[in-house]
Order: structure tokens, then sequence, then C-alpha cells
């Protein structure tokens, strides 16, 4: 549904994304995970038809990006990361604004408008300016406004970033709801536990460069399964172990406070970097 | 049935003037109505130009800046919130409504702000016994007026990179048209080279004919033709700058 070929977008010096190349399947979620500034907001601007490609190229469901953009625009639907909704309108007029931009009959339009409204709980919130929304309620309704004009692709920007966990989850909901809809989706996060739970498969970026690609399983299993935290001199010592009963046998010679726990995909990209994704 | 692009864009626009008549009915009078006390009554009462009572020469001159003033910062102004600050134009870019339909839709909701003020300072004049008459050819031309500056609205709303970049233009651009333009007075009152140079600006040939077509005269065909120009120009760099932007 998205392949890209040495997808690369440089602004002057500097090169946010760099040969990218990747191919997401149908019916996937797939999730790009990456410390702020890696390049992943950017990605989507790409396939979303709103940054020029600066080089390589970028299918979306067999339309090149540069070449068709409106075909592309036909196909997808996007959340971006800042809430970008009308909010003088209540939240029912903006689906239906969204859903005159994609050319959707009236009877259509009012059809899915309920339908959605239901399908992301905002249904007794229809006629409420969005002015008045919490910032879940705004999130929500902009997932809503994405889906309106039943896109193949979805893109979401940071689907929770500032969110409650709660609330976290409720959209997670939605996210996986859409899965067993046949949607295809690419989202961007910044949160471990958000690709663990949510994504098929995981592309790590770092400063434009995607350096792992794999299910969250299979990422950690690269590191090891098990991790052994233990404080040392300088902050957290972590050593990762393929078998539990390593772990254990390392952990057991260790004499300050020990953790055994299972890796997460911060632990693989602290292997893969050095660093922690939050820094 | 589905409605094309353009007038969704035009739909949208009308929809917060729907929302708020009263702040858009207030905000589209309060210019030309202190200009035409100041001018026409503060003034110019008693005063003749051109052999005509000031303020039946003056009122084609402010009935024409008041359809720029709010043709153009009625794009303008939203445009350039909506691009920079809401960032709601791109929900607009990432949908199939092409750029041409998002100039036009904005142009056409320009255009409406710029008749509606224009449209009751004519109202009010009738009331003010002025003596001046309206004609069809007068609302042709004061719509051109409005494209011209709902297209140039997108124009600016579209390059200015920032609010004060859309201030300055304003500064710089616009209030001096305003007040340069034969709206106040007749252009060749100008001492050369200033009376020539004022007529690069649109707006004086929009009050030029306009204040020939409530003398009863026709309009001068240079005057509409650089309007046109005007209009297709703005329209066309407008358009463009949507389709190249970049966020």
């Amino acid at each position: 549904m998205i392949r890209t070929e040495d997808l690369t977008k440089r602004f002057g010096q500097l090169t946010a994304v760099d040969r990218l190349k990747l191919s997401i399947g149908h019916g996937e979620i797939f999730g790009l995970l990456g410390p702020n500034g890696a390049g992943k907001t950017t990605t989507i601007r790409m396939l979303t038809t709103l940054a020029k490609i600066t080089a390589g190229r970028a299918w979306v469901r067999g339309h090149d990006v540069a070449k068709a953009p409106l075909a592309v625009k036909r196909v997808i639907g996007v959340a971006p990361q800042g809430l970008n909704l009308e909010i003088e309108l209540t939240a029912v007029e903006n689906l239906d604004y969204h859903g005159r931009l994609h050319g959707m009959p009236r009877h259509e339009r009012r059809a899915r408008a309920s339908e959605l409204l239901v399908f992301v709980d905002l249904s007794g919130k229809k006629d409420v300016p969005v002015d008045q929304f919490s910032g879940g309620m705004k999130r929500r309704l902009l997932i809503a406004r994405a889906l309106m004009h039943r896109p193949q692709i979805l893109f979401l920007d940071e689907p929770t970033v500032g969110l409650d966990p709660q609330i976290r989850r409720k959209i997670w909901g939605l996210i996986q709801a859409l899965k067993s809809q046949g949607v295809t989706v690419l989202l961007t996060t910044h949160y471990i536990e958000e690709a663990e739970a949510l994504c098929d498969r995981v592309g790590i970026l770092r400063k434009g460069r995607l350096i792992a690609l794999d299910a969250p399983a299979g990422l950690m299993e690269n590191v090891g399964k098990y991790a052994v935290e233990a404080e040392g001199q300088n902050g957290m010592d972590i050593r990762f172990f393929k078998e539990r009963a390593e772990a254990v046998s390392y952990a057991g010679g260790i004499r300050r406070d020990v953790t055994i726990r299972k890796t997460n995909l911060e632990d693989v990209f602290l292997s893969l970097t050095g660093e922690k994704i939050g820094e | 049935m589905s409605p094309p692009g353009f007038y969704t864009i035009f739909w949208r626009e009308m929809l917060s003037v729907r929302k708020k008549p009263l702040k858009f009915l207030a905000g589209s009078l309060i210019m030309p109505v202190l200009y035409l006390i100041t001018f026409g009554w503060g003034l110019g009462r008693g005063m003749r130009v051109q052999g005509l009572d000031y303020l039946l020469f003056v009122l084609p001159g402010i009935i024409a800046l008041s359809a720029m003033n709010n043709s153009f910062s009625g794009v303008a102004v939203t445009l350039n919130i909506s691009k920079l600050y809401y960032r709601t134009i791109e929900e607009i870019l990432v949908s199939p409504v092409g750029p041409w339909s998002i100039a036009l839709g904005r142009v056409l909701a320009g255009c409406f702000k710029g008749l509606f003020s224009a449209g009751m300072l004519m109202l009010i004049s009738l009331f003010l016994d002025a003596g001046v008459r309206y004609s069809v050819p007068f609302l042709l031309v004061l719509f051109l007026t409005c494209l011209v500056f709902a297209s140039l609205g997108v124009l600016a709303g579209m390059l200015a990179r920032s609010h004060e970049d859309m201030t300055n233009f304003t500064s710089f651009i616009v209030l001096p048209m305003a007040f340069l333009s034969g709206t106040f007075f007749p252009p060749e009152q100008m001492p050369e080279p200033f009376a020539s140079l004022i007529m690069i600006y649109p707006l004086t040939h929009a009050a030029v004919s306009l204040r020939s077509l409530t003398a009863g005269a026709g309009v001068p065909l240079i005057s509409l033709t650089v309007m046109v120009a005007y209009a297709g120009l703005f329209f066309y760099l407008g358009g463009r700058a949507i389709k190249t932007m970049e966020l």
C-alpha cells in the first residue's frame, strides 16, 4: 500500500529524511518510532503530498506521490500532529466540511458522520463547537474526520501525544478496530508502549535514517528478551540476555539493587544508538 | 449531490459569516462609515470638486475603497491565519480539492465580503440625498474591483510568512493605495510624476470608473483593461502560490 525508495528530504544543509526505504502491506499497522526530530513527521508530510520530495520516490497504493498527488489524496486520510480542526465549527460540521472537501454527497455525509461520532464516542457532543472540546476529544474527532471519506490508508502523526493514559488506551482501541476494517495505518510515535501495543511492524528512525525495521517482538528478540538493570557508578547499567537463565545468573552475581525484566523497544533503541528515545 | 471543490471552500467561508452575522456586519461597515463621516461631512461639507458636491465626488471613491478593503482583508487575513496559526489549510491541501479551486473559492468569498460592505454603503448613501444613481455597470465594475483585491488577498495571505509580514503588506501597499488612488481627490490634481505613478494602482482605475459611471458617463476602456489584467495576474500568482506552497 505504501512503498518508498531512497526517499529523501533536505532542508538546506539539514537532511531530515535520508534515503528511506519502506514497504507497508495492506491492513498493516506500521509504526515509525523515534525521538523528536528523527524525521517521522517529515516522512508523513512527504507521503501525504504536503512536503516536496527532495530525492527518491514514493508510491501510495501504486500512485506516485510526486506525479499523481490527486490520486494519492483520494485514498488517504490524515490526522496531523497539530489539532487542525475548525474550532468555530461544531463536531458534526467539521465532519460535514471534510466530506464536502472529498466530494461526498449529502446523505452519505450525514450517515457517515453519525456513524463515526458513535465510533469515537462523541455522539453526545456533535453540536458543540470544537473550541469547547478537551484535548482528548479533539484528538478523537481528528481521527474521525480523517476516516470520514473511507480512506484505505490512514496517516496518524503522534495520535496520542499529550494525552493521559486512559484516553490513550481509548484511542489505541480505535486504531485496533480500524485494522479489522481493513484500513492500512501508518503512525508515528515516540511512545514505546504505543508502538509495542499497536504496531505489526516498527521502523526505528534516528536522524532521518531507518536504523531497524521488524515486528516489535523480533526487534526485542534481536537485542535479547531479558534485560538486567543494575545501579552503576554512572546511572543505570543495562545488559541484555537471550535466555532467562543467563539473565538470572548474571543478576545473582550483582551485589547492588538489580531488576530483571523483559526488554522493550526503548532497549532496542538504546542498544542501537546508545541513547534513549526520550532524550 | 456532491458540491464542486471551489464551492466547498466558498461555503466554508460563508459559514463563518453566518455564525457571527453581527461581527461581520460591524466589521464591514466601521471603516467606510468613518471615511464617509470624516471626508463627506466633516471635511467636505460645502466643498465642491470637479463641479460636484464633494460628498457626491467622494462617495464612489469610498465605495471602491470599501470594496477593496473588505475583499482584500476578508481573504488575506483569514487565509494567513489558516495557514500560519490554525493550519486548517492543510486539511484542504490533503483533500482532492486543487489549488485553483481553493483560490477561486476564497476569491468568491472575498467578493461577497467586498460587495456586501460596498452594497451597505450604497444603501446608506440613498438616504443621504446625495443625488447619486447606481446602475448595473456600476455593480459590474464593483465586482471586478472585488475580484482584483480578493485575488491580491490570496496572494498576500499565501506569501506572508508571519502576522508582521501581513501588517507590513497592509501598511506599505494597501494603505498608501487607499489614500493615493484618487479615492478622495481627482488623480489629475496630483503633481507629476505622481499623477502618472498612481495610475499603476488598480484602485485608481476602480475609483475613476465608478465615479465616471455615477456621473452618467461610461467606463474608460483603459481602466477596464488594467483592472481585468490585474485580476488575472493576481489570481494566477495567488493560485500558483497555493500550488507551490510548502509548509
